[in-house]
């Protein structure tokens, strides 16, 4: 009744994609902190640094609750994935410590600095502490993503006694998707980042409040994504041919075709069937899918039935998962050439639908990044580590179905009552807005220190 | 090749050990914190480890991927026994971190947070001292599987360590306190510092009557000749820091109440190596057992013994810039 698989895969999947909403945040949110502290530090504009206090603020909040979710991961390779821990230790756990010495000190120790020094060391000690944090971030999410991409698209072992066992660490570790998801996740998160900041500020824009403050931070928001959303789909196209290179099921299941053949369409939208191995309600373009996977207008592509049923991902989720990451582009999109195009005339910071819809559009890159996941690890199964480890005998064999339920519903209602206050604080910090204006450098630290605290650090 | 099974033994020992004292004053505060006397004293005491608790709580991850990567049988198998205790120690610690920034922003609903700080710090302690204590008493094991329940953990011998270890970092908690505040939570602190002192000792002597008692190994180990007479130092050292703890409070001292404390939990880690060694999974699997591929081995360890010292260095410049007493008005920005 109870499958303590089935429940440690929800487990995983949910305590991996709320951490993930985190990072997908606070990885650019860091570097442009960093880059916010460097252009203050450059030019002198106070400008630069009212906009970076405001969103340190609401970076420590994110930043922890990233922590603490973060560290829950590891435990589950423990706790639920035993046997693959077993397997896979030799080649993944190197990795995931060389995340922990390279990027989590370096973070933790340079947040203090940031969230809590800026009067206590050099401006240029305080910038330094905001790109080593930045670094951090991204030196995590380069680590990660070898281990991820190594669960891909394994390379670089051998297997001994059923154990995994590196032979060359630089095939390991540049295997062949991690370039292709390296890039495309840090862009994903990038923009992510670029699209909360942009509607933060059209939020402050329309209420008439911090004007030349949100210009700013809008101005940099749109540039950014004018470069990062046309690359998102160049290097998007080049991570699917490296999939169907590599995992052509996942690229079967993200394209929704079933039969191998030439002149394969581009399905827009179906219902795959997986049990009737064909889609319902399709609506496809006749041709354009060879076109797009093989460079070839009758290039063959293959379709799912080449491949057993006991080697397929479950259709629909992978399906959808895609459809919904490149709708989310298209919004973001969409978005960004308005913006240009309302910049033209010179209309940009005074268009109340443009906005409006910037607002409305903060949640799109969270959606993206959470339907990339979804598709690239759903289109994984039934493997844990292609190819090689099925996640049905990954799974820890002395957990009984009601342990995982418990665990998986503390999980659910803990989550739930940390994330529901983390979001309503968030948006609280927003809606305070800008400190008024800040001592900074300019008090003498004494000064500063025979303020009462509740001047400093509460404004009721 | 060299043999690095000692070397990464020495170094999951260290990150573990670094853990359990830097994290431990931070959950010893957050223990401490509800019978803080008034409100500007629990202002003071979250202040106090507030720049640096996700420092020390990364010590934690440090010391179970290492663990992981360097002797990743023992990781299989202990974690799946301890299943509950990481569940709770986890979201213990989520309560406990997300606290700090929580607390800071909310306006009307701060005592929520005040709560979550101390349950979560309390939480947490209790569940690892549940896991020290489950690994003492040791794991059923088959082949390279877990073989028990993920309830074996709950006996007397192991919740009673979960108690132990509670007192054991209001101890270390309060010391901190008494080296970074001054005046009347000082004092406050230094009373607070005596109460953990006799929860340790107390523990410490049961521990010590009551590990022989359930495993005729280590009464061996440490009752046999000539180890009663090699080993009778390590009682001997752990009574004398433990009076030199009790002296330094009375005399006001600041920085020795610390030292001491540390030095107890020092003790406390060489007696439990002594007891286990050479088991990483008492009482059937060796540290050798459980290594990883000596290349494997051999990869992490060129970077730790790089990254390490950097590490070492600029945490203690954070910590570095945060030195001396905490003051109010040191808060944000």
């Amino acid at each position: 009744m109870l499958d303590p698989l089935l429940l440690s895969r929800i487990q995983f999947a949910f305590v991996v994609a709320f951490h993930f909403l985190l990072p997908a945040f606070t990885i650019g949110l860091a570097s442009y902190i960093a880059v916010l502290e460097g252009l203050h530090l450059a030019t002198g504009r106070r400008v630069y640094l009212r906009i970076s206090t405001f969103w340190i603020r609401i970076f420590a909040v994110s930043f922890g609750m990233g922590v603490v979710s973060g560290i829950v991961m590891p435990f589950q390779f423990g706790t639920n994935w035993s046997r693959y821990s077993d397997a896979t230790a030799n080649v993944v756990a190197p990795l995931m410590a060389y995340e922990g010495l390279t990027a989590f000190f370096l973070e933790a120790a340079f947040l203090g600095v940031l969230l809590f020094g800026r009067k206590l060391v050099p401006p240029w000690a305080h910038f330094a502490a905001a790109l080593m944090v930045a670094l951090g971030t991204l030196a995590s999410t380069f680590w990660i993503l070898v281990v991820n991409s190594w669960m891909q698209t394994p390379a670089g072992f051998e297997i001994v006694d059923g154990r995994f066992v590196p032979t060359d660490w630089l095939a390991v570790m540049f295997n062949p998707s991690f370039p292709y998801r390296f890039l495309h996740t840090v862009t994903g998160v990038y923009l992510t980042t670029a699209f909360t900041v942009i509607g933060v500020a059209a939020w402050f824009l329309r209420h008439g409040r911090y004007v030349e403050e949100a210009k700013v931070m809008i101005a940099m928001g749109v540039l950014l994504a004018s470069v990062l959303v046309p690359a998102q789909a160049l290097i998007g196209d080049a991570h699917g041919l490296n999939t169907l290179v590599h995992q052509p099921q996942k690229l079967a299941a993200i394209e929704g075709i079933w039969e191998t053949r030439g002149g394969q369409p581009a399905v827009l939208f179906a219902l795959p069937d997986d049990d009737a191995e064909r889609n319902d309600a399709e609506i496809a373009i006749p041709k354009l899918g060879s076109l797009y996977l093989t460079h070839e207008w009758d290039g063959v592509v293959k379709g799912l039935k080449d491949f057993p049923r006991s080697e397929r991902p479950p259709v629909p989720p992978v399906f959808f998962g895609f459809r919904a990451m490149v709708g989310m582009w298209a919004i973001m999109f969409g978005l960004t050439l308005w913006a240009w195009w309302l910049a033209s005339r010179k209309r940009l910071f005074s268009t109340p639908a443009y906005l409006r819809a910037s607002t409305w559009a903060i949640p799109v890159g969270y959606i993206a990044v959470t339907a990339g996941w979804i598709t690239t690890e759903v289109g994984r199964q039934p493997y844990v580590v292609y190819g090689h480890l099925r996640t049905a005998d990954a799974v820890t064999p002395t957990l009984t179905g009601p342990d995982v339920a418990l665990s998986l519903a503390v999980y659910v209602a803990v989550y739930f009552v940390v994330f529901g206050a983390g979001l309503y604080y968030l948006v609280q910090l927003v809606q305070r807005g800008l400190p008024e204006e800040l001592g900074g450098h300019a008090l003498e630290p004494q000064q500063r220190a025979a303020r009462p605290l509740s001047a400093a650090t509460r404004r009721e | 090749m060299i043999d690095l099974v000692p070397i990464w033994t020495l170094v999951i020992a260290v990150a573990v050990f670094m853990y359990v004292l830097l994290d431990g004053f931070d959950l010893g505060v957050g223990i401490l914190f509800p019978f803080a006397p008034d409100h500007a004293s629990r202002d003071l005491m979250m202040a106090s480890v507030a720049p640096i608790w996700d420092g020390n709580e990364t010590w934690l991850v440090l010391g179970g991927i290492a663990l992981f990567a360097a002797f990743p049988l023992a990781f299989a198998i202990i974690i799946p026994a301890v299943y509950f205790p990481i569940l709770f120690m986890l979201l213990g610690l989520i309560f406990r971190g997300v606290a700090f920034e929580f607390r800071h922003t909310a306006r009307t609903s701060r005592r929520h947070w005040d709560r979550a700080f101390f349950w979560g710090s309390l939480v947490a302690t209790f569940a690892q001292g549940c896991v020290l204590g489950k690994f003492v008493r040791g794991f059923a094991v088959q082949g390279r599987q877990y073989a028990g329940t993920s309830w074996d953990w709950v006996e007397p011998f192991v919740l009673a360590v979960g108690v132990g270890l509670v007192f054991g970092y209001v101890l270390l908690g309060a010391t901190w306190l008494v080296l970074k505040t001054e005046g009347p939570l000082q004092e406050w602190a230094r009373g607070k510092a005596r109460v953990g002192l006799f929860g340790v000792l107390a523990f410490i002597a049961m521990v010590s009557i009551w590990t022989p008692l359930l495993d005729p190994r280590i009464a061996e180990r440490w009752f046999s000749w000539p180890n009663l007479a090699l080993l009778v130092p390590v009682p001997l050292a752990t009574a004398a820091i433990a009076w030199w703890l009790w002296r330094s409070l009375a005399r006001g001292r600041e920085l020795a109440p610390f030292a001491a404390a540390l030095g107890l939990f020092a003790m406390c880690y060489v007696g439990l190596a002594i007891s286990l060694f050479p088991y990483v999974v008492p009482p059937s699997i060796t540290l050798r057992d459980a290594a990883a591929a000596p290349q494997s081995q051999a990869f992490l360890l060129i970077g730790t013994l790089f990254l390490l010292p950097i590490i070492l260095m600029y945490s203690g410049w954070s910590y570095w810039v945060f030195r001396g007493k905490v003051r109010a008005g040191h808060g944000y920005h």
